[in-house]
């Protein structure tokens, strides 16, 4: 079964354990006379997070759909998992979306699919699997995220934190290597909103998921950073505060204007002095 | 005023660049994989089967319509055996197409531009190709082709109902026999006639789903957009379907007659 688009054996193994999995060097993008990004470069290594974090209209959603390539930079050079993004034409895209997997806001579902169409569309419509095998991931994957008995119901009968949850579950069901969240819980409850971060902290500790988290829920965001999936001794999958090395693997990258005004670990942005930085954390 | 002017002529430019694109894009979408044979299915029972009704309804009572006025005008000329005539040829040249055409411009347009609009307006569309499928060919390609083949189909039901209206009026309204009836619509029709019924819905068809998909598809501004879409799709695919029936009638009189 292939799920994402085949590489070279020297390309996967220049990707292997601490290469760069999402690289943006000097990436720039305007809207007629509207600057939405200005020189914008950072390194996602495998198997980290970026949280980019940053006040509406800040241009964070736009990174996402940058590297999605669903928007061209005017300048800049985008690498996704080893494959120059930038210039590439939507046909080529696809290959590359085939390693990738994106959350979007408010979750983006097919409202006239079930909640099983929805997770198993992409190996439905657009991989040569079995559709019993299809249906077996997509039990497994609604299994994992706590949903399996909303199968056969529509969007529109699910919760705003359902919703995202099998969002999730459809950016993941085709076991991407890099997953991107749009703000997965903006006008979620705390309590459902940490679910969702649950979710996500599982996914890049378990599935071993680079991700980018696109937020300006700082309490999410922390979480996310902090937090680091284990089995305990039972062999039960729990949550808990990371330890010092894990929670290097987050960092944070805040946008202001466009630009990148912050970038590094989640103690380095508590202890910011920059008075921008701190109204927004405060 | 000269900035607004450029600004409406360069907007649309853009529009017909943008058409022009998804038509290719379209065109492509049909001669190449991968193609969606489960969602052309559905749009042909979609379109094809869901406006049966409206269709229906609409020829039935435009024949009946048109035997009861052309019944009182033929009448001063002591032509009333000829109601037939009159009416199958004007159903199956022009009324047929283009009643139809108006009616899926209002129906299937319409429903097209809202259910592709909100798919883009709820980022959907953004889904699609980020889960690695081609918008065009999942959505507009089986539009395409079940408007362009079920238009044809949808027109020859209007004209047969439209005819057996004429026939209701013919018969029970202005007392003309039955047999001469019959015999005045076969006299009044002519095998260009025909194609000509049969050809125009080709285009209309698909005037009618490719606008609908393009205003659908450049939906923006939330929910309110949706709704400027809407209305957008239908005032343009019924102002097509006139146009495009003018000028496909004018190559076909030169091609046929």
């Amino acid at each position: 079964m292939v799920l994402a688009a085949p590489r070279s054996a020297p390309l996967e193994e220049a990707l292997g354990e601490g290469s760069p999995i999402v690289v943006l060097d000097r990436v720039s993008l305007a809207f007629d006379d509207k600057v939405i990004l200005k020189n914008i470069s950072f390194t996602l290594l495998k198997g980290h997070t970026k949280i980019i974090l940053g006040a509406s209209g800040s241009g964070k959603s736009t990174i996402l759909k940058l590297i999605l390539g669903l928007l061209k930079p005017d300048a800049g050079v985008i690498w996704v998992n080893g494959e120059r993004v930038d210039g590439m034409t939507e046909l080529e895209m696809m290959k590359v979306r085939a390693d990738l997997g994106m959350v979007f806001q408010e979750g983006a579902l097919f409202d006239s699919l079930t909640v099983a169409e929805n997770v198993g569309y992409k190996l439905f419509e657009e991989s040569d699997m079995p559709r019993a095998d299809v249906r077996q991931r997509v039990d497994e994957i609604l299994g994992f995220i706590g949903l399996d008995d909303h199968v056969d119901r529509t969007p529109a009968e699910l919760s705003g934190g359902q919703r995202r949850r099998v969002a999730i579950a459809r950016a993941m069901a085709a076991k991407p290597r890099l997953l991107l969240y749009d703000e997965p819980t903006t006008g979620l409850d705390p309590i459902t909103a940490i679910t969702v971060d649950n979710e996500i902290v599982k996914l890049r500790d378990i599935e071993n998921v680079s991700s980018i988290l696109v937020t300006h829920q700082l309490r999410d965001a922390f979480f996310v950073a902090t937090h680091e999936a284990v089995h305990d001794a039972a062999g039960r999958l729990q949550v808990v505060p990371a330890g010092l090395d894990k929670a290097e693997e987050a960092e944070f990258i805040m946008l202001k204007d466009g630009e990148i005004a912050f970038e590094g670990h989640a103690a380095e942005l508590r202890a910011t002095s920059d008075s921008y930085l701190k109204t927004f954390l405060s | 005023m000269t900035a607004l002017v450029v600004s409406l002529v360069k907007s649309g430019l853009l529009e017909i660049q943008e058409y022009m694109r998804l038509q290719g894009q379209t065109m492509r979408g049909i001669v190449s994989r991968p193609f969606y044979f489960r969602d052309v299915v559905e749009q042909f029972e979609e379109i094809g089967i869901g406006s049966l009704t409206v269709v229906l309804l609409t020829g039935f009572f435009t024949g009946a319509v048109l035997a009861l006025q052309t019944g009182i005008t033929l009448d001063q000329f002591g032509a009333r055996p000829f109601v037939g005539r009159l009416i199958s040829a004007s159903m199956i040249k022009e009324l047929g197409p283009v009643l139809t055409g108006l009616m899926l411009a209002g129906r299937v347009g319409s429903g097209i531009a809202a259910e592709l609009g909100s798919m883009v307006v709820t980022d959907q569309i953004n889904a699609l190709r980020a889960l690695g499928t081609d918008p065009v060919r999942k959505l507009v390609v089986p539009r395409v082709l079940a408007g362009v083949f079920m238009a044809p189909v949808l027109t020859v039901v209007a004209n047969t109902v439209g005819i057996i209206g004429g026939w209701l009026i013919a018969v029970y309204q202005l007392r003309v026999a039955s047999s001469l009836y019959w015999t005045s619509v076969v006299e009044g029709l002519f095998l260009q006639d025909a194609w000509m019924g049969l050809i125009k819905p080709f285009f209309l068809g698909f005037a009618i789903v490719t606008i609908g998909c393009h205003v659908g598809l450049r939906t923006h501004g939330g929910t309110q957009g949706v709704g400027r879409s809407t209305t957008n799709a239908v005032v343009a695919s019924s102002v097509a379907v006139i146009a495009v029936d003018f000028f496909v009638t004018r190559v076909l009189i030169t091609l046929l007659y």
